[in-house]
């Protein structure tokens, strides 16, 4: 216990560059992901391949092995990038495929109807998209967005194959210290489990935040019990 | 409706001129060789079987549906390819359809004022006292803060009409607008129907609403595999058909 005791600030370093990848990786998978759904589900071919064939890579690639490509491959091709931000663009890249893929099946819940009738009313594309069927295609999409903070909180964990100083490189380092590798990822893990824990309380506050007052559906679990005749 | 000044000559150039449209769906032809023009004022009724194709026409008029051969013009002006014209001019010819399809996270008065405000740069408030007039205009005085799910199909319905009438159309198109309902709440949609009709809108009804197409169009039009086989003022075409094919289909369905 005294090795942790003795090394909070090293630790906090750590929790802190933790939520620092999270929050930037997470922020810049959402830009992407969600350019690459509106791509995907565009009525231009070339930009619904190009996103086809983005999604069908970076869903498929060990987060890992993208992180290492980035951090030995770029200086190769003559791109100095600091081994946190390595980080960062594996974690968004890798993210965004997912944002991407959870974006489309959100938008394949909207019936088809809605954007036809929102069609008829004269809106375009991107009006179609943003005033009837993204909002309604929201809901359903917090639970699976969340879902995908939460890999990311946890493939963070992975940049500390490339250096950088976060939870689990720190707990890394104490271990060759200490060789006390039970204790020092037991806290390791209750830390990233916090985390998570923290960001899926987060979710539930804005997935009911979205959903109308008086429309709230009721949770699958309940429909599957019958609780809708209640 | 101001927009259609009684000073208009009959005979002027029709509102929605069809001609020689073909539709094909893969190997499949929805339609053959259409030609039809609708005047300003006058209400036709698009009947014929299920899979005549009535219901893809009225589709195609909205370009909803692109069309494989021909060309379709509103006003004079042919529907452009998909692009922002084309948005401009499809919000000209409202649209009714058979599911409502109003927008659920919206309210009643919302889903209104979507087109207005969004489309046409029109300001909230003024978007909102609109369709204040149109909701009362169809009956919804009460409802205006409804969100959809809390209205039954005959009031969403009409929430759907107001909702194409927000954006002062020049015809309004209605594809098969009480299928969906209830019987005891087709009448209300009907009443509806008929007093924009009064009041002079050009309308295309896809519709099974016999008596509605008897009593309030001026013109049926009946389709069968894709054709038009027959039009002509309802009571003559409900009287007295001309082709078999048309007769065939009265006798199935008229003696109920």
């Amino acid at each position: 216990m005294q090795i942790i005791l003795d090394n909070i600030p090293l630790l906090l370093q750590g929790i802190g560059t933790t939520i620092a990848l999270t929050v930037l990786g997470y922020a810049f998978a959402l830009v992407l992901g969600t350019a690459l759904a509106v791509c995907r589900v565009s009525p231009i071919p070339p930009l619904r391949w190009a996103a086809t064939v983005y999604v069908e890579i970076f869903r498929n690639i060990p987060l890992l092995s993208l992180l290492i490509l980035l951090a030995f491959g770029l200086p190769d091709a003559g791109v100095l990038l600091p081994y946190f931000w390595c980080g960062v663009a594996g974690l968004s890249l890798s993210g965004a495929a997912f944002v991407c893929e959870n974006i489309r099946s959100g938008i394949n819940t909207v019936p088809i109807g809605h954007a036809e009738a929102a069609r008829s009313i004269g809106l375009g594309f991107f009006g179609v998209l943003r005033y009837v069927v993204l909002p309604q295609a929201f809901r359903t999409m917090v639970q699976p967005l969340v879902n995908v903070f939460i890999a990311t909180v946890i493939g963070s964990s992975l940049c500390a194959a490339i250096s950088v100083v976060e939870i689990t490189y720190v707990t890394q380092q104490l271990n060759i210290a200490s060789a006390q590798a039970v204790l020092l990822f037991l806290v390791a893990g209750a830390l990233y489990l916090a985390l998570s824990l923290g960001v899926a309380y987060l979710g539930r506050r804005v997935e009911r935040a979205v959903a109308p007052g008086d429309a709230r559906p009721l949770r699958t679990a309940d429909r599957l019990q019958g609780a809708a005749q209640a | 409706m101001s927009e259609h000044s009684p000073g208009s000559p009959s005979g002027a150039e029709p509102v929605i001129s069809v001609r020689g449209v073909d539709k094909h769906f893969g190997d499949f032809q929805a339609l053959k060789d259409i030609d039809l023009d609708i005047h300003r004022g006058e209400v036709v009724a698009l009947i014929g079987a299920s899979g005549s194709g009535k219901s893809t026409l009225c589709r195609c008029i909205n370009r909803l549906e692109t069309i494989s051969a021909g060309e379709i013009l509103i006003d004079g002006e042919p529907l452009p390819e998909e692009g922002r014209d084309l948005a401009r001019l499809r919000s000209d010819v409202g649209m009714v359809f058979q599911s409502f399809n109003l927008f659920p996270h919206l309210r009643a008065v919302d889903n209104v004022t979507l087109g207005p405000t969004k489309v046409r740069g029109v300001s909230k408030s003024e978007a909102t006292k609109e369709a204040m007039d149109l909701l009362a205009r169809v009956g919804l005085t009460g409802k205006e803060h409804s969100l959809p799910a809390a209205l039954s199909g005959g009031q969403q319905q009409r929430v759907a009409i107001a909702r194409a009438l927000a954006m002062k159309p020049k015809a309004m198109l209605f594809d098969e607008p009480t299928s969906a309902l209830d019987p005891e709440v087709i009448n209300e949609v009907l009443d509806v129907m008929t007093e924009l009709a009064e009041a002079g809108m050009t309308m295309l009804v896809v519709t099974h609403e016999m008596g509605f197409a008897r009593r309030v169009c001026d013109r049926v039009v009946f389709m069968d595999a894709g054709e038009i086989v027959e039009q002509g003022e309802p009571e003559q075409f409900f009287t007295a058909p001309e082709s078999q094919r048309a007769k065939d289909f009265l006798s199935k369905i008229l003696p109920h």
